[in-house]
């Protein structure tokens, strides 16, 4: 593996590492549950895909021919990460109904 | 280099998730609960691929896959449990 | 013709890429199953999919998904400054999106778009005022975010599927 392979292997594992910890910090600091929301959809979308792409990059670099099946993963999770949110704020504002209607009985 | 940027990667992802298992033990509200689960395996996704690439091997990744799909379902069941109260309709 | 063996070309494509992809390796068995399932998968799960609308700009599809993919890797960059620091700062808003567009289908990717680009979660399509309902993390002008919205990728949209 090239010098050149080597590096750009380590900075998209330091990016995606630091983005997932970043979707994480939001998820715990953040106020109320919508905002919070906000955090793994990035974790989601860059953490992984970084850690993915540099997956491909090194297992195409170290052994012969491309490695091409890691992107199966990020193509997957890019599907469902906006089914996740959607259906976890449809929830998020049932319950909340729900709660209010309780109190006003 | 890159064995110590896989180093550095396994902190990182580790501190995300022990906040995501605060985040999971505190609450408040069981929607919040199940993003924290969510997010768990998203991140456990990532640890899974960071050691694919520290074992060299691409068995870790088949494991990958089927967590994106398994976190995926239970997620999607949790919430239909949430929205109806009930999970078989 | 074609239309019979392939009801849904892009479908069969993205089945076969994919199917490349996974097996990670093109020996000539694994490609040919390949083709077989992109043959046959769209016809087994036809009745599942909405009508989809026809793709008339497939280049201006590649265009918008590059924009996308651009906006993901900066926009990200927005939203992780943000939540590292201080929170009182933040605006978070509900926003309602008045759509152009009048069909399920268009309007599901807008909101899947919407959604993976961080800071706006889109929560619901209303399929009746047609309006998307999100909820943005710092929108200190829900006027300026709707236009861009508009602007960068429901106008595409329309112009891909022509509706």
């Amino acid at each position: 593996m090239s010098i050149v392979t080597e590096f750009t292997v380590s900075a998209l594992i330091l990016l995606g590492a630091v983005f997932a910890l970043l979707g994480s910090v939001g998820l715990a600091r953040l106020p109320d549950f919508f905002t919070r929301l906000h955090g793994p959809t990035k974790a989601t979308t860059l953490g992984v895909g970084a850690m993915v792409l540099a997956s491909a990059l090194y297992f195409s670099a170290t052994q012969p021919g491309f490695s091409l099946h890691e992107i199966t993963v990020m193509v997957f999770l890019f599907i469902t990460a906006p089914v996740t949110a959607h259906l976890l704020a449809k929830a998020a504002l049932h319950r909340r109904g729900a709660k209010r209607r309780e109190e006003l009985k | 280099m890159l064995t110590l940027a896989i180093e550095i990667g396994f902190a990182l992802i580790g501190l995300a998730m022990a906040l995501n298992l605060w985040r999971l033990v505190r609450g408040p509200d069981a929607t919040d609960r199940v993003l924290a689960l969510d997010t768990l395996t998203i991140n456990a996704i990532a640890l899974l691929v960071l050691f694919g690439i520290r074992a060299a091997s691409s068995a870790y990744f088949e494991a990958a896959l089927i967590l994106a799909a398994m976190g995926f379902v239970g997620t999607m069941a949790l919430c239909k449990y949430l929205l109806r109260g009930d999970l078989i309709e | 013709m074609m239309r019979r063996i392939l009801p849904r070309p892009a479908l069969s494509a993205a089945i076969f890429l994919l199917w490349a992809a996974l097996a990670n390796a093109a020996s000539p068995g694994m490609l040919l199953l390949g083709a077989l399932l992109a043959l046959a998968l769209p016809f087994v799960t036809r009745p599942f999919w909405p009508d989809a609308p026809r793709l008339a700009r497939p280049g201006t599809a590649l265009r918008l998904a590059a924009r996308v993919a651009v906006d993901i890797v900066v926009a990200n960059w927005a939203v992780a400054r943000r939540v590292a620091g201080p929170l009182a700062r933040l605006e978070p808003a509900f926003v309602e999106v008045p759509l152009d567009l009048r069909d399920p289908f268009v309007a599901t990717i807008l909101a899947s778009i919407v959604s993976l680009t961080p800071g706006t979660v889109s929560i619901d399509v209303d399929q009746e005022r047609w309006v998307l309902s999100l909820h943005a993390l710092d929108a200190p002008d829900p006027g300026a975010l709707i236009r861009e919205i508009k602007q960068r990728y429901e106008v595409p949209l329309k112009e891909i599927f022509a509706c």
